[in-house]
């Protein structure tokens, strides 16, 4: 046999993910606007509510969320994602930083949300691809809640 | 050995109820999977990622069998490994590499040896940053301490020692988005060797006996969290006067269904390896199970 260049199989393989990838997200979403893709300001709702749910289960990081004001935490956040994604709200409340800095978050607690807001996007059928957006426009925010 | 890590897996794969809350926080597949070598990474090289899924606060680790099937030879790996605080990785390694093809050629000369077989033990640390969160990727330095079982064949084509220690740092980094949306994971790493054949055939040879810098790559593609594709390359020193040692590389795709179990499926391309019988290029087919704790 002959033996298969590695690099005439890398761009195949990438050439075939590419396509492949392409055709999910044209019939996905042609424009590619995150904020639709997420289901718009009430599909974020939903995530969040869903979210918040995962959150009081986990006993990794509850604990920070006790005594919060779920109503407002709900908008708060609905609103923050809703306008990192793209879509037409305003964030009201404290920024990242200040709002984070007593409460000494870990790395630990961090990925624990990360995963519980992965987990809440897959409930609500978001695909792969709108789900790494999002978190794409959410990494920059690790130094603030980590206090860095 | 190889027994018990195979109880331990199948126990891992049929309690994931009792299991699940232990395994560590962080996200899927940032374990990377276990090397041929024990450290984790993908199949073939060392990546900067830590074994398992411990976090800052957590400890983990990882029990792996991989086996790769060439034309000629066969590969087993048995691999454990230990992390703590997702800071420093412990591992251990035996390989036991089947000779098949090569035990009249071998008994013709008068060695009656049908393996090569070594063990590593590995420590890696993470230096700095996260494969995910920091914009300039994580970063990790360790060495991998190997030591031949048998050295009979080693010391037969002219390898100087039966001991060796690899030097590597490596840098890991996941694009988010990167391509059609889909999650991009680049890894290198430089190793500072003199093993020959990954140290089956010894440490060191009649041509050359110093360590050289070798460049070790892979670029990989999430299809989605739980499946990775992705290609690897591993430069080779060439010490041995006996044979020409080739560079190694491989084409991969790792299922990561959660945390507690992956699956590595590969098709590898070893090169021409320790050829005193004109066998040729050894490419064939690789797998590794894993199980996380």
């Amino acid at each position: 046999m002959k033996p298969i260049n590695p690099m005439t199989l890398t761009l195949f393989l990438l050439a075939v993910l590419t396509i492949g990838g392409c055709q999910t997200t044209n019939s996905a979403d042609p424009s590619g606007n995150l904020y639709e893709q997420l289901g718009k300001r009430s599909g974020i709702a939903d995530i969040v509510e869903d979210l918040l749910y995962l959150i009081v289960e986990d006993d990794r990081i509850n604990d920070h969320f006790a005594g919060i004001d779920v109503k407002e935490f709900h908008t708060n956040l609905t609103d923050q994602l809703c306008n990192v994604s793209g879509g037409p709200c305003t964030y009201t409340g404290r920024n990242m930083r200040e709002s984070h800095a007593d409460m000494n978050i870990t790395d630990t607690e961090f990925n624990a949300l990360a995963e519980n807001l992965i987990l809440a996007m897959e409930e609500n059928g978001v695909p792969s691809s709108a789900q790494n957006r999002l978190i794409e426009r959410l990494v920059p925010m690790y130094p603030d809640i980590r206090n860095l | 050995m190889r027994l018990l890590a195979l109880t331990i897996v199948a126990g891992c794969l049929t309690l994931p109820a009792v299991a699940s809350a232990d395994v560590g926080s962080r996200l899927w597949a940032t374990g990377g999977v276990t090397s041929i070598e024990g450290s984790a990474g993908g199949g073939l090289s060392p990546w900067a990622l830590l074994n398992g899924y411990a976090s800052d606060e957590e400890w983990g680790g990882t029990v792996t069998l991989s086996r790769a099937v060439t034309d000629d030879y066969s590969l087993d790996v048995t691999g454990a490994g230990l992390t703590w605080q997702n800071r420093v990785e412990l591992t251990f390694a035996r390989q036991t590499l089947d000779l098949d093809s090569l035990v009249f050629p071998l008994s013709n000369a008068g060695l009656d040896e049908d393996e090569l077989t070594q063990d590593i033990w590995g420590l890696k640390l993470r230096l700095i940053g996260d494969v995910l969160y920091s914009p300039w990727g994580q970063w990790s330095a360790g060495f991998q301490y190997k030591k031949n079982r048998e050295y009979a064949v080693p010391e037969f084509v002219q390898s100087q020692d039966e001991t060796g220690t690899d030097f590597y740092a490596s840098g890991s980094k996941l694009f988010f988005a990167a391509i059609a949306g889909r999650n991009l994971l680049v890894n290198g790493t430089v190793r500072a060797t003199k093993a020959n054949q990954g140290g089956l055939l010894g440490f060191g040879g009649d041509k050359n006996d110093s360590y050289e810098a070798m460049a070790e790559g892979s670029v990989s593609l999430f299809l989605t969290r739980q499946w990775l594709v992705g290609v690897e390359y591993r430069q080779k020193p060439d010490n041995l006067g006996f044979a020409k040692e080739e560079d190694w590389w491989d084409v991969f795709i790792a299922w990561v269904p959660d945390r507690r179990v992956s699956v590595t499926a590969a098709y590898v391309d070893l090169g021409e390896v320790a050829d005193i019988a004109d066998l040729g290029n050894q490419k064939g087919a690789y797998l590794s199970v894993q199980a996380s704790f």
